[in-house]
């Protein structure tokens, strides 16, 4: 049996998928500082996880930000096509993909084919991405997963600074004045759906949309999604490795041309 | 026969000739006029006997300085160019006389009330569109006025004999880089994009022009024939165009597309398509022909920017382009708002376009090479 191993490093979390035709292992690691340890940390946990020798690979594909830092990679792509190929695999005939990153936010549209028609990224700042959501997780005492999971329903105040750092002084503010943390949190995602919807308006939504990235499993920030783009938002169980499992694809195929 | 590669290293070995040039011809008590700006007309000032020289506007060295005295949200070429300046980093600001200045975005019509507080400044008023007859007046008028600014700074007056010559000169000058770019045409190009740009950059700085005109013809056909020969460099990749604010302070976009597989085939940027792809007739009344090419400039200071429209058409055609890449500096308005326009223009052609905003900093180097990477993957 041959395999395909596809390594996404982003700014928080390093993900990889191996793949044989289908998805065979997922894992998952903290980044922290050196990309080039967790991807390595990676491969070896994956590989040993299965009894594999590197041999036995017949691609190491690498994307994210950390792509050029990971040894040994057959190939480097970057994380829009991967994400591009990996939300095909799980989404057959999506034509938008939205990944929430940790540093940057990205929304891909994709031909009939699947092959990637155009894209937008968020500009050099943490408005919109994990980062923030992940300052402001901080600010209303919240631990990440909690905070992800704020009930949707329910009254929201409005953030209106979408830079990370003035974010964070509306936040408090609103606290000094004893305003509900919820209810702030519920502002908050609304603040990152509104700026995601205007992304996927500027290229023009087409659906089916999937949701990937491990963002995509707050369901609070998909049902405010669904109503900022009056479309439905898909979410896949392994949203979260579509970028790695993009990479494997990458690889899988290009050995098989 | 030489290679492509060592007819790029010769190039490169004199690539700084300029600074020594310009010293020399100074201290000989030759009239040096410094420029910032595609719209100078080079040609008056050649035959006024002076040397024009480009300043320093292209990297962020100076930047820093600059914003004791500019905000920081502005454009970084305007700051760069006030920074050299002020703070003696710029040779060829130094050695100039006087720097001619033109009224074209807000930032740098303000910046240059400070700058001429550090040198004498001529400013050329430019008018804002350029599809009438009275803008074609109104800048002819501009050029006399800037002719007779030359004719007393040097202690003679610009004979229409003289303009004429320096007219063919710069044309001959233009053709000989257009000839360069269509090296770029060919599928498998003679030369990789930032190669060209280096290229443009080295006649900038030789002012010598009938000898670097000359030098210029005969290493192109010299490239051509290697080429012809066999020369190859693997330049496969996907066919970009690149447009936009001047590239040169951002080489870092060129770069990135190119490290991600891609080739830069034309630009229409200043010093680029935009400017040089216009020759000045040389058969009617030289102050007219002069107007007439200056204002052909695609400036997105102009309103409406038809020029630039019509450019990118053909050249997207002639150098059979698979994406176009719109540069816009940081609080670069004019470009900032006319990607809109391009946008609509290369996707109707069934062209992929991606804009992406940078300035003279490395912070988003990474940035860069993820978004410009995945364009490159997209064609």
């Amino acid at each position: 049996m041959e395999y395909s191993l596809g390594i996404d490093i982003g700014s928080v979390g390093a993900k990889a998928v191996l793949f044989d035709g289908s998805i065979v292992a997922t894992a998952l690691v903290p980044t922290g500082w050196s990309p080039k340890e967790s991807g390595r940390c990676l491969v070896d946990t994956i590989l040993a996880g299965h009894g594999l020798t590197p041999g036995r690979l017949v691609a190491l594909v690498a994307t994210g930000y950390g792509r050029g830092s990971l040894e040994g990679a057959t190939h480097r792509v970057t994380e829009i096509t991967c994400h591009a190929a990996g939300a095909r695999f799980l989404s057959p005939g999506c034509r938008s993909v939205l990944d929430v990153g940790g540093q940057d936010s990205k929304v891909i549209s994709l031909d009939e084919g699947g092959a990637v028609a155009d894209f937008a990224m968020n500009d050099r700042c943490a408005a919109g991405t994990g980062r923030f959501l992940q300052m402001a997780a901080h600010a209303l005492g919240y631990e990440l997963s909690d905070f992800l999971s704020v009930p949707s329903g329910g009254d929201e105040l409005p953030v209106s600074s979408m830079c990370a750092v003035f974010a964070e002084t509306e936040l408090v503010n609103h606290l000094a004045r004893g305003a509900d943390r919820a209810e702030l949190a519920r502002g908050i995602f609304r603040s990152v759906a509104k700026r995601c919807a205007a992304m996927l308006g500027r290229l023009g939504i087409a659906v089916p949309l999937l949701f990937t990235g491990g963002l995509a499993h707050s369901g609070v920030l998909v049902s405010m999604l669904e109503s900022e783009l009056g479309h439905p938002v898909a979410v896949h169980r392994q949203s979260q490795f579509a970028g790695a499992l993009g990479a494997a694809l990458m690889g899988w195929k290009e050995t098989r041309a | 026969m030489r290679s492509v590669a060592q007819i790029v290293t010769e190039m490169r070995d004199h690539a700084k000739d300029g600074v020594i040039e310009v010293k020399e011809f100074h201290e000989a008590g030759g009239v040096v006029v410094g420029a910032y700006c595609t719209y100078m007309p080079w040609e008056l000032v050649d035959a006024a006997g002076a040397w024009a020289v480009s300043l320093c506007s292209k990297n962020d060295a100076a930047i820093p300085a600059a914003e004791e005295r500019l905000p920081r949200n502005l454009c970084p070429l305007i700051k760069a160019s006030y920074g050299h300046a002020l703070r003696g980093s710029c040779p060829y600001f130094h050695f100039c006389d006087v720097v001619v200045a033109e009224t074209t975005c807000d930032g740098k019509r303000k910046m240059y009330e400070l700058l001429a507080e550090l040198k004498p400044l001529h400013m050329i008023d430019l008018p804002h569109r350029a599809d009438r007859p009275e803008d074609l007046a109104f800048l002819r008028a501009q050029f006399e006025k800037f002719r007779a600014f030359l004719g007393e700074l040097t202690g003679r007056p610009v004979t229409d004999e003289a303009l004429a010559r320096s007219i063919a000169l710069r044309n001959r000058e233009r053709r000989a880089l257009r000839a360069l770019w269509n090296l770029s045409k060919e599928e498998n190009p003679v030369l990789t994009g930032h190669e060209v740009q280096e290229f443009g950059d080295f006649m900038q700085y030789h002012f010598d022009k009938e000898k670097a005109v000359a030098w210029l013809e005969t290493a192109t056909a010299e490239m051509k024939a290697a080429w012809e020969a066999g020369d190859r460099r693997s330049l496969k990749g996907p066919r970009i165009l690149v447009t936009g604010c001047p590239i040169a302070g951002a080489m870092k976009v060129v770069d990135a597309l190119e490290e991600a597989g891609g080739v830069v085939v034309c630009y229409e940027n200043c010093g680029g398509e935009k400017e040089m792809g216009f020759l000045a007739d040389e058969t009617g009344d030289p102050m007219d022909a002069l107007a007439r090419k200056y204002l052909s400039i695609g400036c997105s200071i102009m309103s409406p920017n038809e020029s630039r429209m019509t450019t990118l058409s053909s050249l997207m055609e002639c150098y059979n382009i698979d994406g176009v890449v719109d540069m816009v500096l940081t609080s670069c308005h004019t470009y900032a708002v006319e990607t809109q326009t391009v946008r609509h223009l290369v996707q109707s052609s069934g062209r992929s376009y991606l804009a992406v905003e940078t300035d003279y900093s490395d912070s988003d180097r990474e940035q860069l090479s993820t978004r410009l990477g995945a364009f490159v993957e997209m064609l």
